[in-house]
């Protein structure tokens, strides 16, 4: 399945290998709202993902299918060459799903480094017994192990000097990096972002892009993103879908899709019919 | 010293261990709010149930054996054995794990997303239903409790306050062990709380469900671990409130007494819990040694709860509660 044979190569070089996840044909409702209709994409091991789309085109709904918070109503999700069952969006997280929330979803009381640390949960094994022994069973020496991997990301995105505060005291901007932290904290295989950038300064947006580059190119992170900004998305990303009133309106590299008349169209408002 | 300080000071040490004892059962509400926002109703018969489980148990009593009885015509009481405290002890937490479990199972997992005033009428609900199957289980007639614990007035520290200050101080043993058994509890929690994987998640989880989800923590599994360590401090609670006063239904008020210790220190703080215990404890046998004699005595049923609302109307969010900011 992680063969190179069907991928391609980027224009930076970078190689974008097979597909880790396959939507097929998703549609989810809500009562009345159909909020994504029959969507089909796929997602390559390495790649840099973006879905965009007008608000209330189903982004953040396409987004909580695959992190299992949503169950569609109709429609497959394929992961790693096998169709995924139903599962708890815990369950999904332990199979290496990674996510941040479009309204920030972060442990308000605890600490930024407490904050991180939860995202190592899913890679501790240690059990509850295990860990009364403490010194003797190796939990401590697990522990630090952790810690390590929590200091570099910390490191990685420049929050040294934030690692103690409680994390509801810091701006907004902080913490989506924080947030970021956490997912990558869980060294996952697929990384979902809710608009890493809303809401920030250009100076913020600016470094949010450099960490996701970044993240890309040191660990290879397939990612997916949801992004506002039509020219955040053309820079950061190998391949667009492009959403639209719950429809799939576009899907292919940020130059095709910019020139692809239906896109042009839902972007500048062109009344539907 | 005069006799009058040396005996205030007598009564503010029996105070703190009362108390304590008040923190332990407030501290299972804490456990449980925190983690899933929760008041439980059932906290008290909780501890009762646990209580009348660990008699039970060591008695070589049949569990059930009325209904038995009643249905086959049999005469089934006791098994004819009696099992060691200890053992009994940690049978009882088992039991209490699986009452966790079931209560999981058949209660909370269909109320995810419900209003919390939903989830509290769920555990009225339990309350009454667990007092009821207590008594059934095994039999509604008051019960002593000995596990060994050492009982009546400590005589070295009585006869070492006697040679130092010319007054022996009387406190009780079992006040004593119940300090000590409690110190160590709170300890082992804020350890586990602090430093364990399930821990950290029990904190994410009482924090933001959302985000828990999100890093792969299971509710459910969350929720037993949090209802078996509120039923592991209820039979902590239920062992030294027994061994006090024997088994029975007034047991479960206890609960009572931790209501004001939780609007002191705040529905969601530990440390909450035991400071507001040691105040309420303190104060209550206090007021009562000063004040009780000039207003006709019997202060102890309402001073706590003064108390609580004189605290309430100016810290609303309890002693260590975090500032109430709503934001508009
Ligand atoms: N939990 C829900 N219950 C009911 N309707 C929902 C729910 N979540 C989303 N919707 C509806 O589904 C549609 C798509 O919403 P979604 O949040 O996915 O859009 P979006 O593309 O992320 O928009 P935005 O750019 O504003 O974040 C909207 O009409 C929304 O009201
Ligand atoms: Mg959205």
């Amino acid at each position: 399945m992680n063969d190179m044979t069907d991928g391609y190569m980027t224009a930076d070089g970078r190689k974008i290998g097979g597909v880790v996840m396959e939507l097929k044909n998703i549609t989810l409702k809500f009562g009345g709202v159909t909020a994504i209709s029959d969507i089909s994409f796929d997602i390559r091991e390495g790649e840099i993902r973006a879905i965009i789309g007008p608000n209330g085109a189903g982004k953040s709904s396409m987004l909580n299918v695959i992190s299992g918070f949503y169950i569609p109503t109709e429609g497959e999700v394929w992961y790693r060459g096998a169709r995924r069952p139903q599962m708890r969006p815990y369950k999904v997280a332990q199979m290496g799903i990674a996510r941040t929330f479009q309204n920030i979803a972060l442990f308000d009381g605890m600490s930024v480094l407490d904050n991180i640390m939860t995202g190592r949960l899913t890679k501790m094994k240690k059990g509850l017994f295990a860990q009364a022994g403490w010194w003797f069973t190796g939990a401590a020496k697990e522990e630090d192990e952790h810690r390590a991997k929590v200091e570099k990301i910390i490191d990685f995105l420049e929050i040294q000097n934030i690692r103690k505060t409680p994390v509801g005291r810091l701006p907004y901007g902080l913490k989506k990096r924080v947030e970021l932290a956490r997912a990558l904290a869980a060294e996952p295989s697929i990384l979902l972002l809710d608009e890493p950038m809303a809401g920030m300064n250009v100076e913020e947006k600016e470094d949010m892009c450099r960490f996701i580059l970044d993240v890309n190119d040191e660990f290879g992170t397939t990612t997916v993103l949801i992004e506002h900004d039509m020219g955040v998305v053309m820079d950061l990303s190998d391949r667009v879908v492009v959403m639209d009133y719950g429809r799939k309106i576009g899907d292919g590299p940020p130059d095709e899709v910019r020139n692809n008349q239906d896109v042009i169209d839902a972007y500048l408002g062109v009344a539907h019919d | 010293m005069p006799d009058q300080l040396l005996f205030a000071l007598e009564v503010t040490a029996n105070g703190l261990m009362a108390g304590v004892m008040y923190s332990l059962v407030a501290l299972g509400f804490v456990l449980i709010f925190k983690a899933s926002g929760i008041f439980n109703y059932s906290q008290g018969v909780l501890a009762l149930f646990a209580a009348l489980t660990l008699v039970g148990i060591q008695e070589g009593q049949v569990p059930f054996a009325h209904l038995i009885n009643a249905v086959t015509g049999l005469h089934v009481t006791e098994f004819g054995w009696k099992v060691p405290a200890l053992l009994a002890i940690l049978l009882t937490a088992l039991v209490m794990v699986g009452l966790a479990i079931i209560i999981e199972k058949l209660v909370l997992k269909h109320l995810v997303n419900q209003e919390p005033i939903i989830l509290f009428m769920a555990t009225i609900g339990m309350a009454y239903f667990l007092e009821g199957f207590g008594d059934v289980m095994w039999g509604a007639d008051i019960k002593t409790l000995d596990v060994g614990l050492p009982q009546g007035i400590n005589e070295t520290l009585e006869s070492v306050t006697d040679k130092a200050l010319g007054y022996g101080f009387f406190v009780d043993n079992l006040d004593i062990v119940a300090t000590v058994v409690a110190v160590m509890l709170v300890t082992a929690l804020t350890l586990f709380s602090q430093y364990s994987k399930q821990g950290r998640a029990l904190r994410a989880v009482a924090d933001d469900h959302q985000a828990a989800l999100s890093v792969g923590i299971s509710l459910r599994f969350i929720w037993v671990l949090v209802w078996s360590i509120a039923g592991f401090v209820a039979l902590v609670a239920g062992i030294m409130w027994g061994s006090k006063s024997g088994v029975q239904f007034s047991l479960s008020l206890i609960a009572l007494k931790a209501l004001p210790v939780l609007m002191l220190g705040g529905f969601t703080s530990i440390p909450g819990a035991i400071v507001g215990g040691l105040i309420i404890g303190v104060g209550e046998k206090l007021f009562e040694f000063f004040a009780g004699p000039l207003i006709g005595g019997a202060t102890e049923n309402w001073f706590a709860y003064v108390l609580a609302l004189v605290f309430l109307v100016f810290r609303p969010q309890g002693l260590f509660g975090e500032k109430i900011i709503e934001r508009v």
